[in-house]
């Protein structure tokens, strides 16, 4: 579907017409289109389907792209269908319905008969290959460029290096677009600085909770000001300004996910918020070893298994402990898996979390070739353990 | 043969019994009740000696139904902490065998003298058939006890200064103090 390309219908001077076939229905695939009932016009160059309704939503396929094609004959209530295999698209093609598809053919379902005619014309078109010896007016798309026949070994590896252009090609176009966004950004980012600064400008015609809702709106694009070398030198005062805007951006979302947040899911968050000056893992540790010596309310915290997490000062490790523990009780056995979708937690965390429980006594371990489970601590809550019922021996 | 008999505690059928610990207060407990299973276990199969290779795949360190085994390093460490109380003693460097007493030296010799003295037995002497097979301690638990395992009983109450092992023309006789 995504080789279609929309159309004026006008057809180029040195283009000539060869059969045409009302009711004619487009399928992606399998997949039924909007493209229910149209004409469908081949031409020496192309395949071209105007609505039957609207004139002016037209599709063409250059027949290029078509490998090779199908007849798929009808039944009791199927209409008889041409199935079109098509190459892929080549780099510079007019826009159409759909930029990307995951079929490989299309199909033309003939409502009103008339296939197997429309069937034997293409199939004629398609071997002559007329598009190759009379090229369309220049701005067509560059498909329509002489194809090099290609025989033998030197063929194919012409074709490789052929194709290995075009994803050059490809590579690059993509990176042009990455350069427009870095560039646009760093225009939003002003943008959004002046609006908020005309904002607290004129904060009467406005009202509060309109500023803060758009506010908030800015800061959720990113932070409005990032702290950064340049503007803050190095060392420690860099670190703690870091500190204190890390502490400040992440209260809100530590509190949203259960008060606490890996040390990894933290720097993904920082850096998408800063955009454009993006912080180092180093950098960011050490920012966040000063949270504690600057009161700020998040914490860093590493786990005995080396996992670094942030988390808020009010979060209780007893509470998660206690709630922990009483999951696994309810659910005779936990593993840290079965407990972060349970909890709602990233599968280390969980973890952590049932070590920590572990170590607080609230669980005990199993160990075996399913994994790692955790139960009840039955060692520590029941009272009739084997040494303890007293037996003579 | 006698194993299906064997009464298991529950905590035979409960997975973690089969992993060691971290927690130590856990492990304090898990390895406690190892203890007492394996001793019941040895006083159950009427064993002396206890193979440690051997054992590996006895239903005391593998529980089928469960699929849980006891790896060798947590046998070592039970085994370790039994050597310890005195239920154990080596019979090779490295510790492939061991004599396993279910109740210590030590405990059968405060058996034995208690049984002496209320008996009367005091500064008399008997013979150690006498203790284990005689007509007198027919009802008591040492009866029947093996000669090795009588002798170190009895030397713990010698080096307690509470009984004199001596040797008579054909047995070994004892007297209380």
């Amino acid at each position: 579907m995504d080789r279609l390309e929309w159309s004026d219908g006008n057809l180029f001077p040195n283009e000539s017409t060869s059969i045409q076939q009302i009711g004619v229905r487009i399928y992606d695939g399998e997949d039924k289109t909007p493209f229910d009932n149209g004409s469908l016009l081949l031409t020496s160059h192309r395949l071209i389907w105007k609505d039957a309704k609207d004139q002016t939503c037209v599709l063409s396929l250059p027949l290029s792209l078509i490998v090779f094609v199908e007849e798929q004959a009808g039944g009791f209530s199927k209409s008889p269908k041409i199935l079109a295999h098509l190459s892929a698209p080549m780099p510079g093609k007019q826009p159409g319905p759909a930029t990307s598809s995951k079929n490989h053919y299309i199909r033309f379902s003939f409502t009103q008969g008339g296939m197997t005619e429309f069937y034997r014309c293409l199939a004629d078109e398609l071997a002559h290959r007329r598009w190759e010896h009379i090229p369309l007016t220049s701005h067509q798309p560059a498909s329509q460029k002489r194809h090099v026949r290609a025989a033998g070994i030197v063929g194919i590896e012409r074709n490789i290096q052929q194709k290995h252009k075009e994803t050059d090609q490809n590579i690059s176009v993509a990176f042009e677009d990455l350069n427009k966004l870095i560039a646009k950004a760093k225009d939003m980012v002003t943008l959004a600085k002046g609006i908020s600064s005309k904002i607290k400008e004129k904060q009467g015609d406005i009202t509060e909770d309109e500023t803060i809702r758009l506010q908030s709106y800015l800061l959720s694009l990113g932070v409005d000001d990032p702290v950064t070398r340049e503007t803050h030198g190095s060392g420690q005062s860099y670190y703690r300004e870091l500190a204190k805007q890390i502490g400040s951006m992440l209260e809100q979302p530590l509190r949203e996910s259960g008060g606490i947040m890996t040390l990894t899911d933290v720097y993904c968050r920082v850096n998408r918020a800063r955009g454009m000056e993006l912080l180092s893992p180093e950098d960011l540790i050490s920012a966040c070893k000063l949270l504690e010596v600057l009161k700020l309310p998040v914490r860093l915290k590493s786990f005995d298994s080396g996992v670094q997490v942030l988390q808020l000062q009010s979060h209780s490790e007893e509470e998660s402990i206690e709630k922990t523990a009483k999951l696994v009780e309810e659910n005779g056995s936990l593993t840290a898996e079965e407990l972060s979708t349970m909890a709602g937690l990233s599968v280390i965390l969980a973890k952590e979390r049932l070590l920590l429980t572990e170590k607080s006594g609230g669980v005990c371990r199993d160990e075996s070739v399913e994994g790692l489970r955790f139960y009840p601590n039955q060692f520590l809550t029941r009272k009739d353990l084997y040494f303890q019922l007293g037996r003579t021996l | 043969m006698a194993a299906s008999s064997f009464e298991w505690p529950w905590e035979y059928n409960f997975p973690p019994f089969f992993t060691l610990q971290p927690n130590l207060d856990t492990r304090e407990k898990q390895l406690q009740s190892w203890c007492s299973l394996i001793l019941s276990y040895q006083k159950h199969i009427k064993s002396h000696t206890l193979d440690v290779v051997e054992m590996q795949t006895s239903s005391l360190f593998y529980n089928k139904s469960i699929e849980r085994k006891l790896s060798l390093e947590s046998i070592y460490l039970i085994l370790d902490r039994l050597e310890k109380k005195g239920h154990i003693e080596w019979l090779d460097k490295s510790k492939k065998q061991c004599y396993l007493m279910w109740r210590t030296p030590q405990e059968w010799g405060n058996t034995i003298y208690k049984w002496a003295k209320e008996a009367g037995l005091v500064n008399t002497v008997c013979t150690f058939y006498e203790l284990t097979d005689g007509d007198d301690t027919a009802g008591q638990e040492f009866h029947g006890l093996e000669p090795d395992l009588l002798v170190k009983a009895l030397k713990v109450l010698e080096s307690q200064g509470k009984a004199e092992i001596i040797e008579m023309d054909e047995s070994r006789g004892v007297k209380f103090f």
